[in-house]
């Protein structure tokens, strides 16, 4: 077991190298060079001015350096400065935005679990019924439906025509001089549309997937037997049925670790939410090299390292498929 | 059982929640014009975040919106575009036109207390013409031989030629040396914690949501009216708009669409007012004068006379605009109303194209010597306008046997891959209009290299001669004689042809007096704007509700 756990830390080096070495490679070849990307077309910008911009950057230098330059930085943890004219720490700029991305993500993962799994597990017990069809529907028109058309009717409704939540933004003008509870109040308030919206898409995945495990489970020749030796239905279906339907969803936490720190371009501009998904698009549009390495490895990193953690996790709840 | 319980409290919390405060509007009428007092706050939006506030290093249009709040330059652009004083009293043009004398105002102090200097005034364009400064406007500046500090406030710069933009490029923001003397500017907290000699003053900057600015009591031209000055960023320009609908932004430029239909029911118009007026810029379709077929002057006036600028202007603006025949716009001294203009006839255009050549093919499709007249349009992806543009110009160019097509392009791509390497045919494109009419860096055909902006390969002597005379001559009715030629030969020689100029429209919320829409737009007197006692609406800080 220990041997399996190094092993797989000690391959983690060498994929997130390999990682980081396309992901360099193919950004700098997207068209386009930070620090003038809004200079394009413009009169008043002379040659020498560019060429002044771009030395400043050092993309005067061979990519093959530029890369060797960064890995030395980034081996020591540095994530070097932004490529946009504030100049600031790729890394502060990272965690400025990742408390109100990840306070979001876990509010939003946590009523997908909620709200998703009783819905499935209630499908799945009573399965082909009328309300198993409407909430199975209810739920894939939540999936379906676009998050901005949503966010925006949303927005419309609870912002414009009934004044009961504010429309975008995370906190209030006065928020400094509110109390504790009203401090709270106040970011509940501005995040209750951003989670609801974000939490929409989720619930159908979770919902379905539960249901589909569950069903499996349900056919096993152990419930039968469970069944056959008069256990109530409530029993069968937590204690034996139920326990072994989750193990899969230890695989979905597992895979969604990297989501933690991964924010949504579109709800986030909707809802002017300072978060990663516009940090990203943002360094993205402005080719700020350094900003999105910077995300792109913590990414890479907690990707492999919320894999690791679920076969770990999978070992120690499930005896069956631990390894020799 | 228990989600039951769990969902129930969830309601509850939910209930909570959306019953908190929430300020309803109040009725309160905005109609009378009311006096000027001290107070207030103005609410804008910005879609983007400013990089930093120190302009000379930024690019963005939100860093200079904001900077211009904060700085002031030597001189600026008065309503009606005419040059005027800012931190200079005045200036003096020496008569060979070599050297500007700037005498600066002497009752002027920094946001800290310290008094602005002609020292300012030279560490500006020190750090400016520095070659390890990563600034991109050291164009015009480096054209000065030498800039010198004669006394506290007098500044002189002589240039090596006479070059008439280079008293507006004076107007460049004006930076304190006594804070960044000695320093890498770069590194700066200046960059955001400004201190300029503006009307505003920086308060704070919430990085994600919002930039606060308040009233600079002591500013040389007046204390502002408006207390604060909030500029919050929303990424997402429908949010704004429900946020403009909901009152909680003051004001917000309105595409076409809003401003005739969204904007026009009785609660908007209560409390908004509507402005409009022409807006600096431009489209066009340019053509690579390189292609064989666009090389032939008869042709490109051929296309302009298929080509149906109103039907753009009515069916992609819904009005919103006027029809552009040259570069520059009617309210500008160098306009030349007068000049040759194409009238939409497909007639005049199959008879040029006759008169070059074409034949109409078996397909309908024009064609000379075994050639057929068809070419790609490029636009930028995202810009549904253009889009548009494009789409009404191939179907009336079809009627005349012009087969187009259209490649939609992201925007870095289309410039490095296709404009950059003139690997293109024609495209749509815009042009923002310059307050000065120097329009050399785009016509003068000595601009034809690699990342300069005659991308489309125009020669003509006589255009060269008469901008490089337009910008060595400062006297006005002298150089508009210069640019009306320069516009009579545009207008024949048709290398792009000019489509429209949109106006700019405009919601400010109705308290909020002084506005008056001119050729400079509505925000060169934003100081004096101001709303009467009994409009305020944000009385104290506390009562800015998002």
């Amino acid at each position: 077991m220990l041997r399996f756990i190094l092993k797989r830390i000690l391959l983690l080096f060498p994929m997130l190298l390999g990682i980081t070495l396309i992901s360099f490679f193919v950004i700098h070849l997207v068209p386009g060079e930070p620090g003038i990307m809004d200079l394009e077309m413009t009169p008043k910008v002379t040659k020498e001015a560019r060429e002044r911009i771009r030395a400043y950057y050092g993309l005067d230098k061979p990519i093959h350096v530029q890369y060797w330059m960064w890995l030395k930085r980034i081996l020591k943890l540095d994530f070097g400065l932004s490529f946009t004219p504030d100049r600031r720490p790729v890394i502060e700029k990272i965690t400025e935005r990742l408390p109100i991305t990840i306070t979001i993500n876990l509010a939003s993962m946590a009523i997908i679990f909620i709200v998703g799994i009783p819905i499935g597990v209630y499908c799945a017990k009573y399965k082909d019924s009328l309300l198993d069809k409407s909430l199975t529907a209810l739920v894939f028109a939540g999936y379906a439906a676009p998050t901005f058309w949503i966010a925006l009717l949303l927005m419309l409704l609870f912002g414009v025509y009934l004044e009961l939540l504010p429309i975008s933004g995370v906190k209030s003008f006065n928020f400094e001089e509110l109390s504790v509870t009203g401090k709270i109040l106040d970011i509940g308030r501005h995040l209750l549309l951003p989670v609801l919206v974000s939490a929409s898409g989720g619930i159908a995945g979770i919902s379905r997937f539960m249901k589909n495990s569950l069903l499996e489970v349900l056919n096993q020749d152990y419930i039968r037997t469970a069944y056959a030796k008069g256990l109530p239905e409530r029993i069968i279906l937590r204690r034996h049925a139920l326990r072994n339907a989750l193990l899969p969803v230890i695989t979905i936490l597992g895979l969604s670790v990297p989501g933690l720190i991964g924010g949504s371009v579109i709800f986030e501009s909707i809802f002017s939410i300072p978060g990663m998904g516009q940090l990203f698009y943002m360094s993205v549009m402005a080719r700020d090299y350094p900003t999105i390495m910077g995300i792109l490895v913590m990414g890479a990193f907690l990707t492999l390292l919320g894999n690791l953690l679920a076969d770990i996790a999978y070992a120690v709840f499930d005896p069956r498929i631990r390894v020799e | 059982m228990k989600a039951t319980k769990f969902l129930c409290m969830l309601l509850i919390f939910f209930l909570f929640i959306v019953s908190g405060c929430s300020p309803r509007k109040e009725k309160v009428s905005y109609e009378k014009e009311g006096k000027p007092a001290y107070g207030d706050a103005l609410i804008t939006a910005s879609l983007g975040e400013p990089t930093n506030l120190i302009p000379i290093l930024t690019t963005d249009a939100p860093s200079h919106e904001v900077a211009s709040r904060i700085y002031n330059g030597l001189v600026k652009y008065d309503k009606n575009l005419n040059i005027v004083g800012d931190l200079a009293e005045k200036w003096i043009i020496s008569p060979d036109n070599l050297q500007i004398t700037f005498h600066l105002k002497k009752n002027v102090k920094w946001h800290d207390g310290k008094p602005f200097t002609a020292k300012d005034v030279y560490y500006t364009y020190k750090v400016i013409t520095d070659p390890k400064t990563p600034t991109a406007y050291s164009g015009d500046f480096i054209l000065v031989k030498k800039a010198e500090v004669i006394n506290d406030y007098t500044f002189r710069v002589i240039y090596e030629k006479p070059f008439a933009p280079g008293l507006i490029s004076w107007s460049v923001s004006i930076l304190p040396s006594h804070l960044l003397e000695g320093q890498d500017i770069t590194k700066s907290s200046l960059l955001r914690n400004p201190v300029g000699t503006g009307p505003y003053v920086f308060k704070e900057w919430v990085t994600g949501q919002r930039i606060v600015l308040c009233a600079n009591e002591r500013y040389f031209d007046g204390r502002p009216y408006i207390q604060r000055h909030i500029i919050r960023f929303i990424p997402d320009s429908a949010s704004m708009f429900l946020e403009l609908k909901n009152l909680t932004i003051d004001m917000m430029a309105l595409t076409p669409l809003q401003y005739l239909r969204q904007t026009e029911y009785g609660a908007f118009k209560r409390e908004f007012n509507k402005y409009q007026y022409l807006s600096f810029s431009y489209v066009y379709l340019g053509y690579n004068l390189k292609h064989p077929f666009f090389k032939e002057k008869k042709v490109r006036q051929a296309l302009t006379y298929a080509i149906d600028k109103k039907e753009i202007i009515d069916g992609v603006l819904l009005g919103q605009g006027i029809e552009a025949h040259g570069p520059y716009k009617p309210d500008m001294w160098a306009y030349n109303g007068s000049v040759k203009k194409y009238e939409y006839s497909k007639e005049k255009a199959a008879k040029l194209l006759a008169e070059v050549g074409f034949e109409r093919g078996e397909d309908g499709i024009l064609e000379k010597d075994g050639k057929k007249f068809e070419f790609t349009v490029l636009v930028n992806q995202g810009n549904d306008v253009r889009i548009r543009c494009a789409e009404l110009i191939q179907k009336r160019l079809s009627e005349i046997g012009v087969r187009v097509k259209i490649r939609v392009l992201e925007w870095a791509s289309l410039i490095n891959e296709f404009i950059d390497k003139r690997n293109f045919e024609a495209v749509i494109l815009g042009w923002t209009i310059p307050h000065d009419p120097d329009l050399f860096d785009i016509w003068h055909s000595s601009k034809q290299g690699k990342k300069e902006l005659n991308f489309i390969s125009f020669e003509n002597k006589e255009v060269d001669e008469l901008l490089v005379k337009a910008r060595h001559t400062f006297n006005i009715e002298e150089r508009r004689k210069y640019y009306h030629r320069f516009q009579e030969i545009l207008a024949e020689e048709q290398p792009y042809t000019f489509l429209f100029i949109p106006y700019a429209n405009i919601a400010i919320h109705k308290r909020i007096k002084g506005v008056s829409p001119a050729p400079a737009g509505v925000s060169y007197n934003m100081d004096k704007w101001y709303v009467p006692l009994d409009q305020m609406r944000y009385k104290s800080y506390a009562t800015v509700y998002p």
